[in-house]
């Protein structure tokens, strides 16, 4: 213990005026804190005098005591104030040391990409089970009963012939690759309770060779809706909603006559839309009709008391309508740049 | 079918200035969809020319032109070109006489090529224009010399417009028929068709000609099916005619050869062209016999075992006993509406003349098209059905034209075997069609569209009854009427009504689970490719099959590409095809991934059914059990591929390239995206690094494949040799994932966390270890994690010090730091037990 000393107003003037006049000198908080070990430590001269009031006369302890604690606030004071203002400027030479460029970061973020034509798929079937409709599917390899027979195709009729099939050797087991997605049709009629509303996406199969505007392996979707009272219109109506949803409001539909073994009427899809690139015109994008009352009766279904409508396009041709897409074969190889440039939306 | 407009114009009223394109949107309103235009690309002025004189002139390079004085326009006037009446012209050819008429093509004109024509110096002269071969017109193949006007048997004024005078300022539209509009392959029933769209007067061709009385013994015919296909008798109606006296050898007028060549049909003999002339305008394929060379009468049959014939096309065709012939006595002279044969053919010293307008069965002429590779423009018009009322009316057309043309004389009467057998009506009820279509069609609107595609309708209780015209087989049914009357009417009448659907339960779970899987693996990074499924025998047989055991294939019958005949078993080989097309467009950076179907058949079993069920009823279960139980497994597998580096080099940071616990990670992605917990075992695969192969197991099944390609097959494919790959069945994976979560109370009291780490041997898998500290530990720990695997100063060679941050927590009460090592040793003491870990001091 160090020796007492005298209080006095001079001394505690001094040992204040030296307090102050360190702090106002510290530059950083480490000098600060330095600076507050040596006036307010236990061996500062402050210090020091507070604990000389023990032995201070009581008649004095009041005044003496006063005029070392006002002493002792002051200092402490003007330590906060500058604690205050050192830890502003570090604080703020931290943040300005800590700041990078926001161009020049390592980033672990790569831009994966779904398929566009499996992100337009999913867009589709988006629609439909809007609607209340269901998503069907059936095998790739598939009997021909369900590709051809169940769906009206005579088995000398030129219609067959026209698909351009592939199939599975030997033929004589009349096994094919799904020439489209119509066999789903068929299995749904089987599977599922009237009504029905389904659409079925898929991959389908045919001997086209592989160039700019064709692939031997493409996907379509194909709907399905089997109900009592349904009509061409429905299916126009159907058709409209569908074509608008995908392709924006200005989009339209025409149907014009054709033949499909497997619906009669039939009519070839037509859609127009105003931003197509060579300007506003018809495209052709599927083909639809009524369900052929054969098929329905091949299903179980009788004609007499049920309709039904049925429509088909190909998603490849949808992609190059919506997206631009010039080459088919950028849809196939597998270039990653093809995928990429969609990302995760189409 | 192409259709020049003058034709159509004989029998339909176009009216003045009609285009091409107009009578496109006519037939395309009607159905019969846009395919081409054709015409034949002349510019005029192309006028008839004189030749008045010419010099041979013999050149250095050995060939000797004609140096000529040709008349161009009439003495006095000016040429069309506005030159004089008289053109010199240089001319390479040398078939044609002073006097001869020939066609000139004019400085100003142009060939089609386009090739412009201008007054050129050539050969010391100017020429002033071009004497024209018929090939340079358009018109054919002919080009040994320049056309003579004569050979066609024209002789028109000097100066005429040959442009009009050969036909060939006509021009056609193409139009694509579907196939059950065969009728539609004719002039006569496009017409027809053109008729309905803009209700012009159509004026049926066949009704101009009258078919000859029919007798007997006008030519002897029999048919003789004893082998009819599917109940139908081969020929169901079999005219013929005779026309006796004629020369083959005369020219066919140029209008009928321009009308021909515009159909895309090439001019080869009168005889011939009449014959393929009436069928394109009536629909009704003709053959025409050299009469002299027939010993006896015909004979429609079906051919015998050992039989050949020598068709047109001088191949010498062994016969299949479904083929139809057309036989003498001598035996088979004809590939019944196929192709004829040599024997009968009609040559230039043929005088007399046997017409054939026959109807013969539509799948029996398919079949023997098919089976002959013979497809020809008669077989695709029967295939599709002929109308069987024109036959007469077709042999008559011929026989006029033979008379007209050829100088020949018909005999009065003909033979018809069979008329053409009478339709049912089909009973269209009230409010049928309307109720179809959905547009409120009147009775009298219904009634007048059926009758105006030439059907007879008679109006009974309740309806209308409809015997369908002659020449549409099609139409078999009620909607077959409902679709004339839409058609007729205008599909554009149809409104626009959206059906309400019942509610339905959206994507099924599998449907669910693929999406999230798809976009999980797309937001980590990888990119989605679609391959093709076709792969070699050998592919499926290294990426098919871990062990190596012999696997099955799907094989196709009819690959496109003869070295790729099977379907996939795998995913892999084709990201290896994509990742090769990317490394050679200089992305050696790859993360993909695929979602598709394999072809599982399994080794050993056949599929496929040998019979298809027949007929429009719903088969049996059993039988539907059969189809399905013949199509081999067709899982939906999920593969992914990466090389190079999975992230590049970047400030501050190295590159990482992409390895076996990438594949692996991309495997947890997607069980996790699927809800499965997902568990990886040393493995092995065939096709991969043998000591860098995972086992994917959920709920302890094997689900698949992770890690990397054995460095031998990375080599053979030009890859980088670090590639990793993964697939798993990813319907097993959501089959065998539980499809709801069972929540967990969620512990809101501190938890205790300590390390341990355990030596044991290094060839202990760190999941065995894990698994027994797990067990070990009991309920109070609720996280393990590996963060290290030390080997190296320390611990012993052979072993590893494995290190795991462990956490405990109870439900009920603060751990203390006793129980969670009470819970740490329980944990070290089992694993200690089950594989020899010692606690690393």
């Amino acid at each position: 213990m160090s020796e007492p000393l005298q209080i006095t107003e001079p001394a505690v003037a001094a040992a204040v005026d030296a307090a102050l006049a360190a702090i106002a000198a510290a530059g950083d908080s480490a000098a600060l804190k330095a600076v507050r070990a040596e006036h307010t430590g236990e061996k500062s001269t402050l210090a020091r005098l507070n604990a000389s009031l023990r032995d201070v006369p009581n008649d004095q302890k009041a005044a003496l005591g006063k005029l070392v604690g006002g002493a002792r606030g002051r200092v402490n004071q003007a330590f906060a104030a500058r604690e205050a203002e050192i830890l502003e400027v570090e604080a703020e030479a931290q943040l300005a040391a800590e700041a990078v460029d926001v161009t020049a970061l390592p980033s672990r973020f790569t831009a994966g990409a779904r398929h566009p034509l499996a992100l337009l798929q999913d867009r589709v079937c988006d629609v439909f089970t809007g609607m209340g409709w269901e998503i069907a599917e059936g095998p790739e390899v598939e009997s021909e009963w369900f590709n051809f027979d169940a769906l009206n195709f005579d088995a000398d009729h030129p219609a067959r012939a026209m698909q351009d099939t592939f199939f599975v050797d030997p033929p004589e087991a009349h096994l094919v690759m799904r020439t489209h997605t119509s066999p789903v049709q068929v299995r749904s009629m089987l599977e599922r309770e009237v009504p029905i509303y389904v659409l079925a996406p898929g991959r389908v199969y045919r001997t086209d060779e592989f160039d700019a505007t064709h692939l031997p392996v493409f996907m379509q979707f194909e709907g399905l809706a089997v109900d009592k009272g349904l009509t061409m219109a429905h299916l126009r109506g159907t058709l409209d909603h569908f074509v608008k949803s995908i392709f924006g409001d200005e989009a339209k539909v025409r149907l014009r006559p054709s033949f499909f073994p497997f619906t009669e009427p039939s009519a070839e899809l037509d859609f127009w839309h105003p931003t197509f690139k060579d300007g506003p015109r018809w495209i052709e994008w599927g083909g639809c009709g009524m369900v052929h009352p054969n098929v329905l009766r091949a299903a179980g279904i009788d004609p007499e008391v049920y309709t039904g409508f049925a429509f088909g396009m190909g998603i490849e041709r949808g992609l190059m309508l919506r997206n631009d897409v010039q080459d088919m074969r950028d849809m196939a190889e597998g270039d990653i740049r093809f995928s990429q440039q969609f990302g995760m939306v189409v | 079918m192409r259709v020049p407009l003058s034709w159509l114009a004989e029998y339909v009223d176009l009216p003045p200035g009609t285009s091409l394109e107009d009578v496109h949107a006519a037939l395309v309103r009607v159905g019969l969809e846009e395919e081409d235009v054709h015409t034949f690309d002349l510019q005029g002025p192309i006028v008839v020319g004189e030749v008045l004189e010419f010099v041979e002139e013999p050149q250095s390079n050995g060939k000797t032109i004609r140096w000529c004085h040709v008349r161009v326009a009439p003495d006095g006037e000016q040429a069309a070109d506005g030159g004089d009446a008289v053109h010199g012209i240089v001319c390479g050819a040398r078939n044609f006489f002073v006097g001869d008429k020939v066609v000139v093509t004019l400085p100003g004109s142009v060939l089609p090529g386009p090739f412009p024509i201008a007054a050129r110096k050539t050969y010391g002269h100017v020429s002033d224009g071009m004497i024209a071969s018929a090939r340079e017109l358009g018109l054919g193949d002919d080009h040994d010399g320049i056309l003579r006007l004569s050979t066609l048997g024209i002789d028109a004024p000097v100066g005429t417009d040959a442009i009009a005078l050969l036909g060939l300022d006509d021009a056609a539209v193409e139009i694509n028929v579907t196939p059950d509009r065969g009728y539609a392959f004719s002039i006569r029933g496009v017409a027809r068709e053109y008729a309905h769209a803009t209700g012009a007067v159509y004026r049926d061709p066949a009704a101009q000609v009258t078919a000859a009385d029919a007798s007997v013994d006008a030519f002897p015919v029999a048919v003789r099916d004893e082998a009819p296909i599917r109940g139908r008798v081969g020929a169901s109606v079999f005219a013929t005619r005779i026309v006796r006296g004629i020369d083959p050898t005369r020219p066919t007028p140029a209008w009928m050869i321009a009308r021909l060549k515009l159909a895309g049909i090439r001019s080869l003999s009168l005889p011939v062209d009449i014959t393929n002339y009436v069928m394109l305008e009536l629909g009704q394929p003709i053959h025409g016999y050299d009469l002299d060379a027939l010993q006896g009468g015909i004979v429609v049959r079906r051919a015998a075992a050992g039989e050949t014939l020598e068709t047109l096309d001088g191949k010498v065709r062994a016969l299949h006993a479904e083929d139809l012939l057309i036989t003498d006595d001598r035996g088979p002279i004809g590939l019944a509406g196929v192709m004829g044969g040599a024997t009968t053919e009609i040559g230039d010293a043929t005088t007399n003349v046997l017409i054939e307008a026959a109807n013969f069965d539509p799948v029996s002429i398919a079949r023997t098209a098919r089976r002959h590779k013979l497809p020809s423009e008669a077989s695709k018009r029967f295939e599709r059905g002929v109308d069987p009322a024109v036959a007469g009316a077709a042999a008559a057309r011929v026989a006029q034209l033979l008379v007209d043309l050829a100088g020949g004389t018909a005999d009065e009467t003909g033979s018809l075997l069979h008329e053409a057998p009478a339709r049912e009506a089909i009973r269209l009820p009230d409010g049928f069609v309307t109720g179809l279509i959905g547009v409120e069609y009147t009775a009298d609107e219904v009634h007048d569209a059926l009758a105006e595609i030439g059907g007879a309708v008679t109006r009974v209780e309740g309806g209308f009854d409809v015997v369908p015209p002659s020449w549409r087989p099609d139409l078999t049914a009620n909607v077959d009427l409902a679709e004339e009357v839409a058609r007729l009417l205008g599909y554009d009448r149809i409104p626009s009504v959206l059906p309400v659907a019942p509610p339905g339960r959206g994507l099924t779970r599998s449907q669910r689970v693929r999406r999230g899987v798809a976009d999980a693996l797309a937001a980590a990074g990888a990119t989605e490719v679609l391959a093709f499924p076709f792969v070699s025998e050998a592919e499926n047989a290294v990426y098919g099959s871990a062990d190596g055991s012999p696997v099955a294939g799907v094989k196709l019958a009819n690959a496109l590409d003869a070295t790729v005949p099977y379907l996939r078993r795998s995913l892999i080989p084709g990201l290896i095809g994509v990742a090769r097309r990317n490394l050679s467009r200089g992305f050696t950076d790859l993360d993909v991934y695929e979602l598709g179907l394999v072809f599982l058949p399994e080794a050993g079993r056949s599929y496929g059914t040998a019979e298809l069920p027949i007929g429009w009823e719903r088969p049996s279960e059993a039988v539907l059990a059969e189809l399905n139980d013949g199509i081999p497994a067709q899982p939906r597998h999920v593969g992914v591929l990466l090389t190079g580096d999975l992230q590049h080099k970047q400030p501050g940071r190295a590159a990482e390239p992409a390895g076996i616990a990438d594949a692996l990670d991309a495997v947890r992605r997607i069980a996790h995206a699927a809800g499965a917990e997902v568990e990886f075992v040393q493995g092995s695969h065939q096709a991969m690094h043998p000591g860098r192969t995972a086992e994917v197991r959920v709920a302890g099944q094997l689900v698949g494949y992770a890690g990397e390609l054995h460095p031998s097959l990375t080599a053979e494919a030009d890859l980088p040799r670090v590639v990793a790959v993964a697939e798993v069945d990813l319907d097993s994976i959501i089959a065998l994932a539980s499809d709801t979560v069972e929540a967990r109370p969620i512990g809101t009291l501190p938890a205790a966390t300590q390390d341990l780490s355990l030596v044991v041997g290094a060839d202990v898998p760190a999941a065995t270890v894990a698994a027994a500290v797990r067990e070990g530990a009991g309920e109070l720990l609720e996280h393990l994690q590996l963060v290290d695997d030390y080997r190296g100063q320390g611990v012993p060679e052979g072993s590893k010090s494995l290190t795991f941050a462990l956490r405990f927590r109870a439900g009920d009460r603060t751990l203390t730091a006793a129980e969670a090592s009470d819970a740490k040793m329980a944990g070290a003491a089992l694993a200690a037990e089950r594989t020899g870990a010692a606690i690393r001091e």
